[in-house]
């Protein structure tokens, strides 16, 4: 097991390292002098003279990329343009957004994907089958944002149930009652998610229901819905918690889209809007902590795999 | 081509109405993209602001946008774009993707390296991976056909390395190279013809989520330049519109959802066709 969590956590070093390599390279690959990059075209010759040396870009590379790590580890990730302030603390405001849109998505997607997933594994081949995934295979294919604005324009412009767009923190003002703000963007971000649980769901319960075991279950007279339940359920969910996981982090930069459809102050419409006002060290900081996000859930998601099933080997 | 060959082509639709429904969507979308300038009733840019945004009437089938101009020709010329960036991205993908794959796959001392630098770009999410790209290359057609084809260039990697190292290990090879036949004799000989059918799922897969990549990008701004009609530029533009005139929206939308749902159906229909043990490597086939 130990050798197992050292090889797995090292390859994830590895892999981010390698990716932090390309994340740096960012700022010196988008057209332009770094150094404006950095600070805007409005910056002065006195200031680019002083953060050229301050930042080192007046060193080598390799130099300069060491730098850089080391100040991202410490939670240094430079200064925001547009903002002039600590690309880190522009990010941490819209955690809580994207955190809890995320969150309340991934409770659709659990809702929806998986009971549906299993009734259509149940029923495989059957009318109900069909429907169930050719509904499925449709969402996964709607852009997001187009549900989105028809959901404004039902919800909000028509029947005036819900608000269009923003959402005031729930620390501030309003309280929880602010959720109301993320149920249609949560919905929207949930449609495409849901159909994709839904069809790993039935997927992974039709794989373990060919297993010998459970046709040893059934040879034995054990009643089916308890074959179902014991034998079946519980090793196809396996492969479907893992999955949410992964989903959750996609989740983050999925919501780019539906965080713009809705004007909702997250990470994602930070990226859009700092793409949009050339805020580059906004963006690079954005990428890195998605990343790294990415990385770790990934990592504790493949540990805890192997946590509660031991057959699975390293690859 | 000969009746049998015919035959084998349609195989995997026949008998499965949806799938060939999704086969007629795609045919008729092809169509629509070469014979634009025909089925056009207007000038997709003519601008007429006597008659803006009216409804669906017998002159406008699908109404006119916010400049008059007739959204029906739009749709139909904003198939060329769907087109372009289907095929553009397939192809990106395809042409990065298979030479990597196979090439690691046969020579894993250099192909190890190769495959972690894949699975470096899969640590990176695919909106986010084709925004920074769009970033650095700059916005433009090509640019975008680049930094969508990228996030997909992975999983094709993926996918053809995959096989490839399953057809490595088949008798058939073996029996080959134990007789002599060099690399690339094997490759071209045993290799690629099996990649065939395995890559022609993965392709219309692709197809359908670049429609969706390159409308989130039109969407955000970031895609197609706002002067060439694609579906997600005409939803951005008529996005301020939706109360007024929401049938604006619902054609282009539609047209989206149609084409990336006939090509999933497509990919469907030829996954089922595949040989079983090709089958998993589809499962969890769309990249995020």
């Amino acid at each position: 097991m130990w050798s197992f969590v050292l090889k797995r956590a090292g390859a994830t070093f590895v892999t981010l390292v390698a990716a932090s390599v390309l994340i740096f390279a960012f700022i010196h690959l988008v057209p332009g002098d770094p150094i404006y990059v950095l600070l805007g075209d409005t910056a002065t010759p006195e200031q680019v003279d002083l953060v050229r040396h301050k930042l080192g870009l007046d060193e080598p590379i390799v130099l300069q990329y060491l730098q850089w790590a080391g100040k991202a580890l410490t939670g240094d990730l430079g200064q925001s343009i547009f903002f002039q302030a600590p690309v880190l603390s522009v990010i941490a405001d819209g955690a809580e957004t994207s955190l809890l849109l995320a969150t309340i998505t991934m409770v659709w997607v659990v809702l929806i994907g998986v009971p549906i997933g299993m009734v259509a594994a149940m029923r495989q081949g059957s009318w109900v089958d069909q429907t169930l995934s050719g509904i499925a295979m449709l969402m996964a294919s709607v852009p997001t944002f187009w549900v989105g604005l028809y959901l404004i324009l039902i919800f909000a412009a028509w029947l005036g149930w819900l608000p269009s767009s923003g959402y005031p923190s729930i620390f501030e003002s309003g309280g929880l009652g602010n959720l109301r703000y993320l149920l249609l963007p949560s919905l929207t971000l949930a449609a495409p998610n849901a159909a994709l649980i839904l069809r790993l769901t039935r997927a992974s319960m039709l794989d373990v229901s060919r297993e010998d075991y459970v046709r040893t279950a059934r040879a034995k007279g054990i009643r089916p819905r308890q074959v179902v339940r014991r034998h079946i359920l519980r090793n196809a969910l396996l492969a479907v918690v893992s999955a949410f996981g992964f989903t959750f982090a996609a989740l983050i930069s999925e919501a780019v889209v539906t965080e713009t459809v809705f004007a909702l102050p997250g990470i994602g419409r930070l990226v859009v809007q700092s793409i949009l006002r050339r805020d580059y060290p906004v963006i690079q900081g954005i990428i890195l902590v998605i990343v790294v996000l990415y990385l770790a859930i990934n990592l504790i998601v493949d540990l805890s795999y192997r946590l509660l099933d031991p057959r699975v080997e390293l690859e | 081509m000969t009746r049998d060959r015919l035959h084998s082509w349609l195989a995997p639709f026949l008998g499965r109405p949806i799938a060939l429904l999704g086969l007629a969507i795609l045919v008729g979308m092809i169509l629509a993209a070469i014979f634009a300038s025909v089925l056009s009733p207007y000038d997709p840019r003519a601008i007429d602001p006597i008659i803006r945004l009216s409804p669906p009437n017998a002159a406008h089938w699908f109404g006119t946008d916010q400049f008059g101009r007739d959204t029906l020709s739009r749709v139909i010329y904003s198939s060329r774009m769907a087109l372009l960036i289907g095929v553009g991205v397939v192809s990106f993908a395809l042409l990065t993707g298979v030479p990597i794959g196979v090439f690691s796959a046969l020579f894993p001392r250099l192909g190890h390296v190769l495959m972690r630098m894949v699975d470096v770009l899969m640590s990176f999410p695919a909106l986010l991976l084709a925004l920074g790209l769009i970033v650095v290359l700059g916005q433009s057609v090509a640019n975008a056909i680049i930094a969508i084809g990228a996030v997909y260039l992975t999983t094709t990697t993926r996918i053809t390395y995959g096989l490839t190292l399953r057809l490595r290990a088949e008798t058939y090879v073996e029996a080959a190279r134990s007789m002599g036949s060099g690399t690339a004799w094997v490759v071209v000989k045993h290799v690629l013809p099996n990649l065939i059918s395995p890559l022609l799922v993965q392709a219309s897969f692709v197809f359908a989520f670049a429609q969706l990549s390159a409308a989130s990008l039109d969407f955000l701004g970031l895609g197609a330049p706002p002067d060439i009609p694609s579906w997600g530029n005409m939803l951005a533009e008529s996005r301020t519109f939706i109360t007024r005139a929401p049938w604006l929206l619902f054609f282009p939308g539609m047209m989206i959802v149609l084409t990336a749902f006939s090509l999933n159906l497509v990919g469907d229909a030829l996954r089922d066709r595949l040989d079983p043990r090709f089958q998993e490597m589809f499962a969890s086939r769309r990249r995020r």
